[in-house]
C-alpha cells in the first residue's frame, strides 16, 4: 500500500480518474433523462412533442400565411431538422447556465470532478437529439427525401454542434457562479441567435451584403451544410456560401475557439467553484 | 453476547509510529473572503465599477497553517467547537475545497461522508438511488450492482425497493444512505458527524460496521463533538480552535482539553437575581468558588478530578463557633449534596469583627457531568440563626469523560460472572 503515489487533492475540472469521470457523467445524464420522462408511457412522445408542435406552428405560419419557404425544396423537412438541431443547442446551453448551482450538493459534499456537470447536460440533450433525429429521418423519408451517401456527413455536423454547445455550456456554467444575471442575458442572446440563424429560412435568404459575414456563424454553417447533405444535394454548400473551402475555417475556428475558451475558463474556476456557490 | 462498553475495551493494535502516513498535511491554510457587498450580477458591476474593481471584503481564516500526519490504519479524531474550522479542514482533505497554502498528500482511495445521501433523488426509487449514490461515492457500475442486495439487506428495506424515495420516512432514508456509504470500500474514510442517525437498533449496527472498518485497518478520520465516541474509537485525536491546532494527543487527553476549552470560558458571575437570606450583621459570605487539587480557582473540571468547594466569610461582629455550610445543586435544581461544619468541627473557633476567613470543603468528586452551583451559608452556633445565605453564588461545570447516566457517578467496579 505504501508504494501508492501520493495524490494531489486540489478540486479540478476533470479529477484524476478518467473512468470515474465517464461513469459519473453517464449516470448523471441517464438519471436526468430518466427523470424527465419518468413514469410516463408516452415519454418518447413528449420528448418529441415540443419541437414538433413548434414546427407545426412555424410551418403553418410560414407556408400558408406568409408563403415563405415555397421556393425551398422540401422546406418542411428543412424546418423540422433545423428546429431539432437548434433545440439541441438551446437545451444544452440553457441547461448548463444554472447547472453548477443546481448541483451544489454534489460539489460541496463529495469529491466530484466539476466538468461532469455541464458535460452531463450536453449528454442528456444529445440523447434527446438522437431520439428526435429518428423522427426527423422518418419524416424526411415520408416527404420524399431519398437517402444518400452524404447523410454520413450528419454525425460530423452534429459533432461540431456538440462541441460548440458544450463550449458555450462550460463558459456559461462557470461564469454563472459569479454573475447571477447571466440567465436572462443568455435567454435574450438565444432569441437573437435563433432569428439570426437560418432556421426558419435558408442561408441564401440572407441579403448578399451580409451573407458571407453571417455564414461565418457555426450554427449557420452547420444548418446550411445539413441542407445540402441531408435534404437537397442541389443546394449550396456551406463552403460555397462562405467563399471557398478556406472560408469554412471561420465557423470551424469559432467553434474550436469557443470550446477552448470555455474549457480554459471552466478549468480556471473549477478549484474555487464549491466555495463560491 | 454481553459487551461491556468501557472506553478502554476493544482497543486493538495501535498503529505503530513507523507505519507510513495515509494523509499528510503540511502548512495548510484556507481563507474565505467574505465581501462586504457581494456583486453577484453583471448589472451591479456595470453600475458600480469602483466597487467592482476594488471590492472590500473580510478575510476569514478557517484553517491557519496546520501540519500533521495521519498514519495508515489509524482512527483519527478531529474535535473542536462550532466554527473552529474542522469541517473546512475535512473538506480540504477531501479535495472539495482548494487550499491557499501548503500541501495535502493522500495515499489511497479516499471517500468523504460529509452528508449522507448526497445525490439521492426523491423522484426515483430506492433501486436507482442506491446505484447512483454508490457510483457517486466511488464504486463502479458493476460493483454497485453486485452489492445492491447487501445494501438493501443492511438497510432492512427489502420490501421497499421499488418505492419512490419521497414516500420514505426519514428513518428509512437515513438507513438507506448509511447502508450505501458503508459499502464503499475506500482505504481512507472521512466522516463528519454522520453517525448519529437512525434508531437505537440501527445505531448498534452502524457501530458494528465501524468496528469492522477499524479491524480491517482502514484509515478513518472522524470529526465530532462527542467526546465519548472519540475516546471509544479513536487512536489519536486532534483539538483545533480558531483554525489552529491546539493539541494532538491521546483521546482521553484531548477529550479533557476540549471540555476545558469549551467550559473554561464560563465567566464566574454572581447571579443578579440570586436569593439572599439573613441580615449579614454578624457575618457575610463574600464569595464562593471551586478549586482543583492544586488550589487553582476553576470554572470547570473533569469528571472524577479531586475538588474543593470554597467560601470566604467576613465577620462584622464577634462570633463563637459559627456554622459554615454549603450545598450543591445540579442543572435540574436537585440538591445533590449538602454538608455543614457543625458535624465534623463543632468548635469552628472564635472570630472577631473585621476578620476574613476562607473555608474549604474537600470532596471526592463523584459528581455526574452537569453544571453545579454552590449555595454557601454561615450561621450562629446551633445553626438556627442564619447570618447569611447566598443561593447559587458559585458555579462549576463538571464535564464528562466517560459514560454516566444518573445524577451521580459513584465509584464502582463490574464483575461479570458466568453461571
Amino acid at each position: 500500500m505504501s508504494a501508492r503515489a501520493i495524490e494531489s487533492h486540489r478540486p479540478s475540472a476533470m479529477g484524476g480518474d478518467l473512468r470515474r469521470f465517464v461513469a459519473l457523467t453517464r449516470i448523471l445524464a441517464v438519471t436526468d433523462f430518466k427523470l424527465r420522462y419518468f413514469g410516463s408511457v408516452l415519454g418518447y412522445f413528449w420528448s418529441l412533442a415540443r419541437p414538433v408542435m413548434f414546427f407545426g406552428v412555424i410551418y403553418v405560419v410560414f407556408t400558408h400565411v406568409v408563403r415563405f419557404g415555397s421556393d425551398v425544396k422540401n422546406y418542411p423537412v428543412y424546418l423540422l431538422t433545423s428546429i431539432v438541431l437548434w433545440t439541441f443547442f438551446a437545451e444544452t446551453t440553457n441547461g448548463s447556465v444554472r447547472s453548477l448551482v443546481n448541483h451544489e450538493n454534489l460539489l460541496r459534499k463529495i469529491r466530484f470532478p466539476r466538468l461532469v456537470i455541464p458535460l452531463s447536460i450536453s449528454l442528456t440533450a444529445f440523447f434527446n437529439l438522437t431520439l428526435n433525429l429518428v423522427a426527423v429521418v422518418v419524416f424526411a423519408l415520408a416527404s420524399g427525401v431519398t437517402p444518400q451517401l452524404s447523410w454520413l456527413e450528419l454525425p460530423l455536423l452534429v459533432a461540431l454542434l456538440f462541441v460548440l454547445a458544450t463550449g458555450v455550456g462550460m463558459l456559461l456554467s462557470a461564469l454563472f457562479v459569479r454573475f447571477r444575471d447571466l440567465e436572462p442575458i443568455w435567454d435574450v442572446s438565444l432569441q437573437i441567435l435563433f432569428y439570426g440563424s437560418p432556421i426558419l429560412f435558408v442561408a441564401t435568404r440572407y441579403p448578399d451584403s451580409v451573407e458571407r459575414f453571417l455564414i461565418a456563424s457555426p450554427i449557420a454553417a452547420v444548418l446550411t451544410q445539413m441542407r445540402k447533405a441531408f435534404i437537397d444535394s442541389g443546394a449550396p454548400s456551406a463552403a460555397s456560401l462562405s467563399g471557398g473551402a478556406a472560408g469554412l475555417l471561420i465557423p470551424v475556428g469559432i467553434t474550436v475557439v469557443v470550446f477552448l475558451v470555455g474549457w480554459w475558463v471552466f478549468s480556471h474556476e473549477a478549484p474555487r467553484i464549491a466555495e463560491n456557490l | 453476547m454481553a459487551t461491556v462498553a468501557t472506553p478502554t475495551s476493544g482497543k486493538r493494535r495501535a498503529p505503530t509510529p513507523d507505519s507510513s502516513s495515509a494523509i499528510s498535511v503540511e502548512g495548510v491554510s484556507k481563507t474565505f473572503r467574505i465581501p462586504h457587498d457581494q456583486l453577484l450580477t453583471l448589472k451591479e458591476r456595470v453600475l458600480h465599477p469602483a466597487r467592482a474593481l476594488r471590492p472590500s471584503y473580510d478575510e476569514l481564516r478557517a484553517v491557519n497553517d496546520m501540519s500533521f500526519e495521519i498514519r495508515e490504519g489509524e482512527f483519527f479524531g478531529i474535535v473542536g467547537r462550532n466554527g473552529s474550522g474542522k469541517s473546512t479542514l475535512l473538506k480540504c482533505i477531501a479535495g472539495i475545497y482548494d487550499v491557499d497554502a501548503g500541501t495535502i498528500g493522500v495515499r489511497g482511495r479516499l471517500s468523504p461522508f460529509i452528508e449522507l445521501g448526497v445525490g439521492f433523488n426523491m423522484d426515483l426509487n430506492a433501486r436507482d438511488n442506491v446505484i447512483i449514490n454508490a457510483i457517486m461515492l466511488g464504486l463502479s457500475r458493476q460493483e454497485a450492482h453486485a452489492r445492491f442486495d447487501e445494501i438493501i439487506a443492511f438497510a432492512e428495506l427489502e420490501d421497499f425497493v421499488d418505492l419512490r424515495l419521497k414516500n420514505y420516512s426519514s428513518g428509512m432514508y437515513v438507513r438507506l444512505a448509511f447502508a450505501v456509504a458503508i459499502q464503499v470500500d475506500a482505504e481512507i474514510l472521512l466522516i463528519d458527524e454522520v453517525l448519529a442517525v437512525g434508531d437505537a437498533n440501527f445505531q448498534q449496527k452502524c457501530f458494528a460496521q465501524f468496528n469492522r472498518l477499524r479491524a480491517e485497518g482502514r484509515t478513518i478520520v472522524f470529526v465530532t463533538h462527542d467526546m465519548y465516541s472519540v475516546q471509544r474509537y479513536c487512536d489519536r485525536a486532534m483539538l483545533i480552535d480558531q483554525g489552529k491546532m491546539v493539541a494532538l494527543e491521546d483521546p482521553a487527553t484531548i477529550a479533557r482539553r476540549y471540555n476545558e476549552l469549551n467550559f473554561g470560558r464560563l465567566v464566574h458571575e454572581v447571579p443578579v437575581d440570586a436569593e439572599r437570606f439573613g441580615d449579614q450583621r454578624v457575618a457575610e459570605v463574600r464569595d464562593a468558588w471551586f478549586e482543583d487539587s492544586d488550589g487553582r480557582r476553576i470554572p470547570a473540571i473533569a469528571q472524577r478530578e479531586p475538588l474543593k468547594v470554597c467560601m470566604e466569610v467576613e465577620f462584622h461582629a464577634a462570633a463563637e463557633n459559627p456554622v459554615f455550610a454549603m450545598s450543591l445543586r445540579n442543572e435540574a435544581r436537585h440538591t445533590i449534596f449538602a454538608t455543614t461544619s457543625e458535624l465534623d468541627q463543632p468548635e469552628s473557633g472564635t472570630f472577631s469583627a473585621g476578620e476574613h476567613t476562607v473555608v474549604r470543603f474537600e470532596i471526592e468528586n463523584w459528581l455526574a457531568p452537569s453544571l453545579y452551583t454552590v449555595t454557601p451559608s454561615v450561621a450562629r452556633a446551633g445553626g438556627s440563626d442564619v447570618f447569611d445565605v447566598r443561593e447559587d453564588l458559585g458555579s462549576l461545570m463538571v464535564h464528562g469523560t466517560r459514560f454516566s447516566g444518573g445524577i451521580t457517578d459513584l465509584p464502582h467496579s463490574i464483575d461479570i460472572e458466568r453461571r
